[in-house]
């Protein structure tokens, strides 16, 4: 009963407190009260999500239905949020990189006018990717997946200047040939099975045995390419280094660190997984896509001087790591494999996507800080800021110890296991290639190191001050998560993790046996 | 003659891809917009199409098997109402963008409003 009220709260707060900010803000008497009224609300999302983590973990999934209507069939109709271990893992995650964020804007958006739309916005994205990550349904997944865009495209125009306004547009046009195909995917297999929600569509796919069907296949084709667009892999990347960059500091930390996740990754995997089914097929495009991500994405950031693009195109070469070992989890239970190797693959894939979104958002902000205080993204004309400004560069290289994959950072350890999952999985061709981009992703982050904190004092930097101690306080969270999430890896992996990795597994391979039986 | 009218849907989802990846005119993106958002609300609305059917409303004195197996299927009506909603917000914002990037580069064309480079 209790799980029944908290997790709609994780949506509605968000999404009530982005209306509430945009009334009080106008209301003359109270618009200084507005300000606090964000990073309230996250805060909350933040201690909820872990209190559901906390609570589920001893009294099992809670799957709750928001509008529920029993039918004359017995059977529930509304709108499901099934609450179980991915969607458990992404919550925190979600919260917690913006529960970051909103403390760092709350000084780095001073120097904006009209905040209180930058709030409402942030707050929409938040309770959209929430939405998105808590979803049981796949329409209702695609509505909760165009608010988080739509807001997202009107946060990288926020600076509203030449380079915003053509970012954001970019980011618009292929953002809607990417959400027309989910939409489509979503079509077909409602004609299909005249069922909109995930269980009962897979329950479906699997009795009658059309999990090879053209029409399967052309909604799935729709599914894995839209979303792949929106997750930023490989052929579908074009659109991420120019609206990454562009959008506000901590913008491009929720849009890098959780936007591309909860509504590309989390969901092609949510969709494969639990509502397609495995078979080799999925599982080698997956692969294929995380491959070609990884590799090609750090051989464009390695040319960059662009502070902050850099960060972008890593980001793409860093969700390939993510979804090349869940491509190949998938592709161990498809064929048969052992389960040992498919949940240690698995376990690499969602741990690295948690890191990622720590390190990454760290990253981010700290390249915010540098940018506000120095005038520049331009790697050439910084230089010797480990002086000037002590605590962003600590976090800094922080952050570029953990993305480079160094021990006792919590790169290293995710990276680890992913490679030794490879091996074991029987992929020592794809594991040689994740040791090769890790260390062109250290080089790149030597380069980072060299240019920006080390060397002569330049011009730019000479009178450059510390940051605020909002922006300090909210970089500081994330050092400390980058740090501790290596170290208390055995506790996440129990209480995160392992759920997560469950989930997935189990439901899939419960699926594969109902085919099986089908067949016969 | 069935078939022809989801042909139709999928043409308008081609013209519409075309012209936001091959056009290079602001406007003409815009409406590229419209026409794919109008292709994938036709195959929406499509899914639930029954040959002579009639509107999903229970008549006075009607069991509702009866309305089942006469009615379209309303769902997909819920849903391209939405789809209309999100495809209006995403067309607005779109046009808002356009107007903003008109005052700062003075075109609309995609190929002088280039300062990001690929």
């Amino acid at each position: 009963m209790l799980m029944e009220t908290i997790v709609p709260l994780m949506v509605i707060i968000p999404l009530g407190a982005a209306f509430t900010v945009v009334i009080l803000s106008n209301l003359k008497v109270v618009s200084r009260l507005a300000r606090i009224i964000a990073p309230l609300a996250i805060a909350v999302n933040l201690t909820l999500s872990i209190w559901i983590c906390v609570y589920s973990y001893y009294y099992g999934d809670a799957t709750v239905w928001a509008g529920r209507w029993d039918g004359i069939a017995g059977r529930p109709i509304g709108i499901e949020l099934v609450c179980d271990g991915f969607a458990r893992l992404m919550l925190v995650t979600i919260n917690l990189v913006a529960f970051a964020a909103i403390i760092f804007s709350t000084a780095y958006m001073e120097r904006f006018t009209t905040i209180w739309l930058y709030d409402s916005l942030f707050l929409l994205m938040t309770g959209a990717m929430n939405g998105v990550v808590l979803s049981g349904d796949l329409f209702n997944m695609y509505v909760f997946i165009e608010i988080a865009a739509i807001s997202s495209y009107g946060l990288v125009a926020f600076g509203t200047e030449r380079e915003e306004l053509e970012a954001a547009f970019k980011y618009l046009t292929l953002g809607v040939i990417g959400s027309t195909f989910i939409l489509i995917g979503v079509t077909v297999l409602y004609s299909l099975t005249g069922q909109l929600n995930m269980t009962r569509v897979a329950r479906i796919i699997s009795l009658r045995g059309i999990s090879q069907s053209p029409a399967v296949i052309l909604a799935a084709a729709s599914l894995i390419g839209g979303l792949s667009l929106k997750a930023a892999m490989v052929p579908f990347h074009a659109w991420l280094p120019d609206a990454h960059p562009s959008a506000p500091a901590p913008i491009s930390a929720m849009l890098s660190g959780v936007l591309i996740k909860a509504a590309g990754v989390y969901a092609v995997v949510r969709i494969i997984f639990n509502v397609l089914g495995i078979n080799p097929y999925y599982a080698n495009v997956l692969i294929a896509l995380g491959a070609l991500s990884m590799v090609i994405g750090v051989f464009l950031a390695i040319g960059q001087w662009d502070f902050k693009r850099l960060l972008a195109y890593h980001s793409i070469s860093q969700m390939g790591y993510v979804v090349m070992s869940i491509g190949v989890a998938a592709a161990v239970v498809a064929r048969g494999g052992s389960m040992m190797a498919a949940s240690l693959c698995m376990l690499g894939g969602l741990f690295h996507m948690f890191n990622h979104a720590a390190f990454k958002s760290l990253l981010f902000l700290s390249s915010g800080s540098i940018e506000q205080a120095t005038g520049t993204r331009h790697l050439k004309k910084m230089g010797g800021l480990a002086r000037r400004m002590p605590l962003t560069s600590f976090c800094c290289r922080v952050g570029a110890l953990s993305i480079a994959g160094v021990p006792p950072f919590n790169g290293f350890f995710s990276k680890l296991i992913i490679i030794i999952g490879l091996v074991v999985a029987g992929y020592p061709i794809l594991a040689a290639l994740a040791v090769l981009v890790a260390l062109m992703t250290l080089l790149s982050f030597i380069k980072v190191q060299r240019y920006a904190l080390e060397g002569p004092v330049s011009e730019q930097t000479n009178s450059v001050r510390e940051s605020s101690w909002q922006m300090g306080l909210g970089m500081v969270i994330l050092a400390v998560v980058c740090v501790l999430a290596g170290l208390a890896l055995i506790p996440l992996k129990q209480y995160l993790f392992d759920p997560a990795g469950n989930a997935l597994l189990n439901k899939a391979a419960s699926m594969k046996n109902l085919l099986v039986e089908a067949v016969k | 003659m069935g078939i022809a009218i989801y042909i139709l849907a999928f043409v308008f989802i081609l013209l519409g891809v075309y012209a936001l990846i091959a056009k290079k005119n602001v406007i003409r993106i815009i409406i590229g917009i419209g026409i794919l958002e109008y292709g994938v609300n036709l195959l929406l609305v499509l899914v639930g199409y029954r040959k002579g059917g009639m509107a999903p409303i229970l008549a006075n004195g009607q069991s509702s098997a009866n309305l089942a197996g006469r009615a379209v299927d309303p769902l997909p009506q819920a849903m391209v109402l939405t789809s209309i909603v999100i495809g209006l917000s995403i067309t607005a914002l779109a046009v808002a963008l356009a107007i903003r990037l008109y005052d700062k580069y003075g075109t609309f064309d995609m190929n002088d409003i280039r300062d990001l480079r690929g």
